[in-house]
């Protein structure tokens, strides 16, 4: 006991340090209060709050609050997907990664875009002909709904919260950069407008947001790559012999560098990415916003266009800060500067903003100011869909299912989530301040290692093995989930950087545990499952036929419009 | 759904065929995708000097089109199925539902 207490108290007395990888936003100091960037996101804000009044007249059903009705195109889908996924972390986190490191930030975005084809071939389509509102309608579909409703919940729950702590974080940093507001003030801003587009408006507003920032983050980013490369006359060649000239790492740019030191760890990170992405409960949620699993198949198909595309263009993006921002003493702290002599370390706020000061560099004052708006409107669109994912997993799970069996009343199951959303918001809020200080950047590789380990083998192995229990559900489930958390608290990132123990010390070596909690899980899923001698286990096996049917065909499929 | 649907979709010919193409599709083009992505990470992860192996005599290693490959080819791997499921597997399902419409 007074151990657990030692790790908690240093835990929470840890100094921040520089984010190692793409996962969260760290800040610099506060900047002066830019009016243009505070103009153009409060034009962001009323139109956004104008869809969520226009949404909430329309949402009336639990489908059009957890679904919006079903009524959204596979391209919207798509789009809002792919925004669910470019998120403030991978926008200015990986350009910024790019700008220290060069070829590194590209191995990133490889890993965060290749989870989406798996997600195409193996459950788009049979996700959207078995569930109705939550992935946990999958998994339960044959299993005990009671046991397997609350592993879901709880997988979904804890991604969601690892994934919303370092949202939220992140935001109040990069508005106190962005916007020169107090970063208590940025907090609530992002938690209390966010619980007005769930409350009020549901899926469909949270859609329509994510939808527009999507748009908004893709046009911005396509002119600041086109800008970099207009100025190079479009040879990438011209540009990158340029940034190896300033850069201070030389030719080193070019090539993997450090950031990947241990093979078993790059592995470990690589299967975390990609079967993490096919497991996160806001983007499942997804699949059933549209009205078939052809729209389903087509949604993901321009999401990983719009996403890959996106991704080539923060490695220009970061390229092209390299050069224009690096070099110039406008963006660069002097006092830095002195000591380092590299621009690269010397960039006013920290590598996280080589987007933003990049965006001044080639667009001045007005296309800065839209650049930050559209940052703050990514991290506002992302934590709307994860607080819905979040409240959806209380509602629909727990109380709808576990709770009242399956037999809740509408309103009051829409009343639930609503109340759950702002209990959500108002945790969110509280965890933002208290983790304001600390290095959060592991939450996000946490929230993929649990999603990779517990909500992903418990998916893919309901809709394919006929031999899946409920009991080794369970036990799968829960070792992955549980192997997951004490894997990613024994990694070098928190045992040795948050925790602060010494250099060296850390009981597992790998970054990201999901080498072996996928392993473990799936192992567990398995070994429980045969050796389940169970009635139970009767009822489960003879039930996947008729799974199966479905999953294939959509015969009996919930059609997810309100009637 | 009451049994008889499911027991007597599992005989309909359709069915069958649906199943077997789907899964062959998906499963191979699952595992095409792995091998390169894990064949990306593995040269990360032991052979960084070949990425670094310059093109020409430019800058430009072999690892920028390497990695760009890797992110066209997720795109293209996913447009191969959609364009295979459209062209076939909703004609399939058509089929096999109109079999229980009178």
């Amino acid at each position: 006991m007074r151990k657990l207490s030692c790790v908690l108290v240093s835990a929470f007395l840890a100094t921040p340090t520089l984010a190692l990888a793409a996962g969260t936003v760290d800040g610099g100091a506060k900047q002066a209060v830019n009016w243009n960037a505070i103009g153009m996101f409060i034009a962001f804000v009323a139109l956004t709050l104008g869809i969520t009044y226009w949404a909430a007249k329309r949402t009336a059903s639990a489908a059009d609050f957890y679904s919006a009705g079903g009524g959204i195109t596979g391209f919207q889908n798509g789009l809002a997907i792919a925004g669910d996924y470019m998120s403030a972390a991978s926008f200015l986190g990986i350009s910024g990664l790019v700008y220290t490191s060069g070829y590194d930030g590209l191995i990133y975005s490889v890993g965060w875009l290749v989870g989406w084809p798996i997600v195409t071939f193996l459950i788009a389509e049979q996700l959207r002909n078995l569930g109705k509102f939550t992935f946990a309608d999958v998994t339960s579909f044959r299993l005990g709904q009671t046991e397997i409703r609350i592993l879901a919940a709880c997988g979904s729950l804890v991604t969601v919260a690892f994934y919303l702590i370092a949202q939220m974080v992140g935001a109040g940093k990069l508005i106190q950069l962005l916007f020169g507001l107090d970063y208590w003030i940025a907090v609530i801003l992002v938690g209390g407008l966010m619980m007005i587009y769930v409350t009020f408006g549901g899926m469909k507003a949270t859609t329509w947001v994510q939808i527009i920032k999507a748009v908004l983050l893709l046009l911005g980013a396509t002119f600041m790559a086109g800008a970099v490369l207009y100025s190079f006359g479009f040879s990438p060649e011209a540009l990158f012999a340029k940034a190896v000239e300033v850069h201070p790492k030389k030719i080193a740019i070019m090539e993997p560098g450090s950031l990947i030191s241990n093979p078993l760890s790059a592995i470990s990170l690589g299967l975390a990415l990609m079967f993490g992405t096919a497991g996160l409960p806001h983007i499942l949620m997804r699949f059933f916003t549209v009205k078939d699993a052809k729209a389903a198949r087509k949604s993901v198909f321009y999401a990983t266009g719009f996403i890959g595309y996106f991704y080539i263009l923060t490695f220009i993006i970061g390229f092209g800060a390299i050069v224009l921002v690096s070099t110039d003493m406008a963006f660069l702290d002097l006092s830095i500067f002195e000591k380092t002599k590299s621009g690269i370390a010397a960039i006013k706020g920290g590598s996280n903003m080589a987007a933003i000061h990049l965006a001044d560099a080639v667009g001045g004052n007005m296309f800065l100011g839209f650049i930050s708006a559209v940052a703050f409107a990514t991290i506002l669109a992302v934590v709307s869909g994860l607080a819905l994912a979040g409240a959806s997993a209380i509602s629909h799970d727990i109380y709808a299912m576990v709770i009242k069996g399956g037999k809740a009343n509408e309103h009051d199951e829409i009343r639930v989530s609503k109340t759950a959303t702002l209990f959500l918001g108002v945790l969110a809020i509280i965890l933002g301040i208290i983790f304001e200080n600390q290095n959060v950047a592991f939450m996000v590789g946490l929230a993929f290692a649990i999603a990779a380990s517990c909500n992903f083998p418990v998916l893919v192995m309901s809709i394919f093995w006929r031999g899946l229990t409920t009991r080794g559900a369970l036990i799968g489930g829960f070792l992955g989930l549980i192997t997951a958390i004490v894997g990613v608290i024994l990694s070098p990132a928190v045992w040795e950087v948050t925790l602060g123990n010494p250099k060296g010390s850390a009981p597992v070596a790998l970054d990201n545990p999901a080498l072996f909690s996928m392993a473990l899980a799936f192992v567990g899923i398995w070994l429980g499952s045969i050796l389940d001698r169970s009635m139970r286990a009767k009822v489960d096996r003879s039930g996947f036929d008729a799974q199966y049917v479905r999953s294939q065909t959509g015969i009996g499929a919930a059609s997810a419009t309100a009637h | 759904m009451d049994e008889n649907v499911h027991e007597r979709t599992k005989q309909d010919p359709n069915y069958q065929e649906l199943v077997r193409r789907r899964s062959s599709l998906g499963w191979t083009l699952s595992l095409i995708m792995l091998v390169i992505y894990f064949g990306f990470i593995l040269m990360v992860a032991y052979a960084p000097k070949f990425l670094g192996t310059p093109l020409g005599t430019g800058v430009t290693t072999i690892g920028i089109p390497i990695g760009l490959f890797v992110i066209v080819s997720a795109f293209a791997l996913t447009g191969i199925y959609v364009s295979k499921a459209n062209a076939q597997y909703d004609r399939l399902i058509r089929r096999i539902v109109e079999g229980y419409r009178p």
